[in-house]
């Protein structure tokens, strides 16, 4: 296919090396399916059978999933009471009835640059932590490296470690291998229905949608986005896994802007590993790295490279080769960390014999820090003096004005009065600057300039309006008034609620004449 | 693309197609797979919408297909479920009288949105989508009518129309003074000065004076001694400057010179707008709709009381 001559054998699975150990260190004479002597631009997928690890590492990693598996899971389920009529999930998208309800804050569709304001300090967040530890999001956050991992565990359950596995991928297809494959996918699947499942609950009542779910009730669209979730989750965490990673995500390759030589990653202390070579029986480590090539790195590695190969757009960073490393150099006897979250700068400084050190506080760190506090504080602040009344005014366009028999000219206006209160408000419409203004509404009693409506409770209240101005207080083709909302009494915090909004009144006339 | 000369590309090591533009070659890859099967599966996919669906023309007509779908059949089906679905709302405008329609806030929102799709529909050809009119066609946001501004009014107008071809129409008719040779040039440019002082314009004195004597032998039986015409009989008010056949820049910029030349033309061809009879297109249910979006865009008037019908009240109507 590829037209070249085809790689030395890339992927052969024996355990046990030619040459015999002097040691218990286990052994593989592998090549990494994603090494770099052999990465073709058209090849076909490789597949990788990581071994699991144990470590320090291994175990953190484990913790974080466990976390943030079940906030996702967990969060739809907690309870916020609101009061009569309202929802009281603690965390709701609710699109039909155009609410984004966290907790106490409930925001309205016009509010979304709050969740831009998110958006942002998530973005920030990423890149702090990104020039500060490189790509620890992807080695420990992301949902492809969490459900990853997930579906590995299950995998090794079912099929045992690398070596049963690799057997059982070799072997013919026998009743045992057969029942195997079908319990892990089944398992799988059920992972992929329950993510799906999760993630519509963030969309309604979720004690209600469960139940609509299992007894055929729900919305086409429910079992739409649970099949679509459920499909994604088994495709991308069963089937293509570092493919993901390495073809899909657009992240590897931001990151890169984001790193700088201080940045801390995986590496390989190549400083200290080279010359590598096995290691024979009493032999001296004069003269030789501390590399016994075993390649317990590369057979631990759930993306399939070689680490030794140097930095690589491929390594998600998930330490899993620290691990197996480290593991490694406490049965040789040696310091752990050949492997280890190490700089770029710091491995320069080594070679020349400067002392290492890693710096927190820099240009790029401060920046991302600050913007951050920045931007929440922002929102902080918007969110405190958030606006629980509001007025938008459209001016009605086609006619732009109308002359009236006595000479009066009048304008037609379509408010909008915004409660976000649960309660409904009586609220005073008046207008300002403009004199002598005389407002007409269907169905209120309005007293000149003056009008006393009701805001209905946590809705868009709209009404027509006409203002009409005298003869002798238009002077100009366009004047500015303005619209003012007041409510009746004070919130709960004592203010009470006034919005204004100015706006054109047109005339045609011209203030000669 | 000879097998005898495969050209293989030094760098890629992959067959080149054979053809070379300008020294760029393109390199022979397979097709990825799963693009050839997405491909496959639209060709499978068009078969079965072949058999399915409507598709090719024949001699006379196309096949049907075996779920002989039909966009205008869906269409035709969707519009007569919209009317089932808004025939009981129709139904109890017309149980009521207009007034109380009014006074009704859902059939009033009711009303205002199947009126004004009809208006969209039948009137805005002439009386401009914002209803603002024109040269010759009322502006229906104002004050100003000349047939009356109640609901009752409104609603009856639309019905027989104006000069149209139904029996009770509104019929209204001014001479063709300066035509007719009722008036002379001199007289009819006298009677226009008038007008203008009457309107409120900056009258030439003396030819107004003159003008007055002839609007009040010749235009007061029909517009009043005090030129504030006389609905009865569709004669306009001359009085508010919303002249009806002037152009509207003109009247909302007080352009006097053009006024004054629209008057004169008015008084010379007495000419008198046409609006049709919609009792034979519209259902009654839809005139009233009609009627009463046409009633709440502004300068509607009140029933009852004849004195709203002072312009100044008329424009804050307080009933509305
Ligand atoms: S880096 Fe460590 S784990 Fe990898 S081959 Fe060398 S000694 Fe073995
Ligand atoms: S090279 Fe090491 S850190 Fe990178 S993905 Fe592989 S195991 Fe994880």
């Amino acid at each position: 296919m590829d037209g070249s001559s085809p790689p030395p054998a890339v992927t052969t699975h024996r355990l046990i090396a030619a040459s015999a150990p002097a040691h218990d260190v286990e052994r593989a004479d592998v090549e990494a399916v994603g090494s770099v002597a052999y990465r073709k631009l058209y090849k076909k997928r490789e597949p990788i059978y990581p071994k699991a690890a144990q470590g320090v590492f291994r175990r953190a990693k484990w913790a974080i999933l466990g976390v943030l598996l079940v906030i996702y899971y967990a969060t739809p389920w907690i309870r916020w009471d609101r009061g009569p009529g309202r929802p009281d999930q603690a965390v709701l998208v609710d699109f039909a009835g155009r609410r984004f309800w966290f907790g106490p804050i409930e925001l309205w569709p016009q509010e979304i640059y709050y969740i831009t304001g998110l958006l942002i300090l998530a973005a920030l967040g990423l890149f702090l932590f990104t020039s500060l530890f490189g790509r620890v999001w992807c080695g420990y956050a992301c949902p492809q490296t969490v459900w990853t991992d997930l579906y590995l565990w299950v995998e090794r359950r079912i099929e045992g470690d690398r070596a049963a596995q690799i057997r059982l991928a070799k072997q013919g297809w026998t009743l045992d291998k057969i029942g195997k494959k079908a319990v892990k996918h089944a398992a799988w699947l059920a992972i992929a229905a329950a993510t799906g499942g999760a993630w519509v609950f963030y969309f309604g009542d979720a004690p209600t949608l469960v139940r609509e779910i299992f007894t055929g009730a729900a919305s086409p669209t429910t079992y739409g986005f649970i099949g679509l979730l459920t499909f994604t989750t088994y495709a991308l965490a069963g089937a293509m896994r570092e493919q993901v990673c390495t073809y899909m995500c657009p992240w590897p390759r931001i990151q890169a802007a984001m790193m700088d030589e201080q940045s801390l990653t995986v590496t390989y202390r190549k400083d200290r590993g080279e010359p590598r070579r096995a290691f024979r029986k009493g032999e001296s480590w004069d003269g030789r790295g501390d590399c016994i090539d075993c390649k317990q790195c590369v057979v631990v590695c759930p993306q399939g490279i070689d680490i030794r190969d140097g930095l690589q757009l491929e390594c998600i960073n998930c330490a899993l080769c620290i691990d197996a490393c480290d593991a490694v150099m406490e049965k040789m006897g040696r310091p752990k960390g050949l492997i280890a979250y190490d700089t770029d700068l710091n491995m320069d400084r080594r070679s020349k014999g400067a002392p290492e050190r890693f710096d927190l506080v820099r240009y790029r760190t401060v920046i991302y820090a600050l913007s951050m506090v920045g931007v929440a504080a922002l929102m902080l602040y918007s969110l405190a003096t958030r606006q629980t009344l509001q007025l938008n005014v459209i001016r009605d366009r086609n006619p732009a004005f109308v002359t009236l028999a006595d000479g009066s000219v009048r304008n037609g206006y379509t408010l909008k009065i915004i409660n976000m209160q649960p309660r409904a408000r009586d609220v005073t419409l008046s207008i300002e600057d403009a004199p002598g203004a005389v407002m007409t509404i269907p169905g209120a009693t309005v007293a000149g300039d003056v009008a006393h409506l009701r805001a209905a409770p946590d809705a868009v209240t709209e009404t027509h309006v006409f203002v009409a101005l005298p003869r002798e207080a238009v002077h100009e083709a366009s004047h500015t008034i303005t619209f003012a909302v007041s409510d009746a009494v004070a919130d709960a915090d004592g203010r009470i609620a006034v919005d204004r909004n100015p706006t054109a009144f047109l005339s045609g006339v011209h203030d000669d004449d | 693309m000879s097998e005898h000369k495969k050209d293989i590309d030094a760098h890629s090591g992959v067959a080149t197609t054979g053809h070379e533009w300008d020294g760029i070659k393109e390199l022979d890859n397979p097709l990825p797979r799963w693009w050839l099967i997405i491909f496959y599966a639209t060709i499978a996919f068009s078969v079965v919408y072949w058999v399915m669906m409507p598709a090719w023309p024949t001699l006379t007509g196309f096949t049907h297909g075996v779920r002989n779908y039909s966009d205008r059949a869906v269409v035709a089906q969707e519009l007569s479920a919209l009317k089932a679905q808004r025939a009981p709302e129709f139904e109890r405008l017309m149980q009521v009288s207009a007034e109380q329609a009014e006074q009704d806030p859902a059939l009033m929102n009711f009303a205002r949105a199947a009126g004004k799709a009809a208006f969209g529909d039948n009137c805005a050809t002439c009386h401009g989508a914002g209803a603002q009119g024109g040269k010759g066609y009322p502006n229906l946001n104002d004050n100003v009518w000349l047939w009356g501004g109640t609901l009752d009014d409104i609603e009856h107008t639309i019905r027989v129309g104006i000069r149209s071809t139904h029996a009770d129409a509104r019929f209204s008719q001014m001479p063709a003074f300066g035509k007719d040779g009722l008036l002379t040039e001199a007289q009819v440019t006298d009677a226009a000065e008038y007008v203008v002082k009457l309107a409120g314009g900056p009258a030439k004195d003396a030819a107004a004076v003159r003008g007055a004597t002839i609007f009040g032998e010749q235009c007061a039986a029909c517009h009043g001694a005090d030129g504030k015409g006389d609905r009865t009989q569709g004669a306009p008010n001359l009085t508010t400057g919303l002249f009806l056949k002037a152009d509207p820049a003109a009247v909302a910029s007080k352009d006097w010179t053009s006024l004054r030349g629209s008057i004169v033309a008015q008084i010379t061809t007495g000419s008198g707008g046409v609006m049709p009879t919609w009792e034979q297109r519209l259902d009654p249910a839809t005139i009233r709709a009609l009627a009463i979006y046409v009633h709440s865009l502004g300068g509607g008037e009140a029933t009852v009381d004849p004195a709203a019908a002072t312009p100044a009240a008329a424009a804050t109507n307080p009933t509305r």
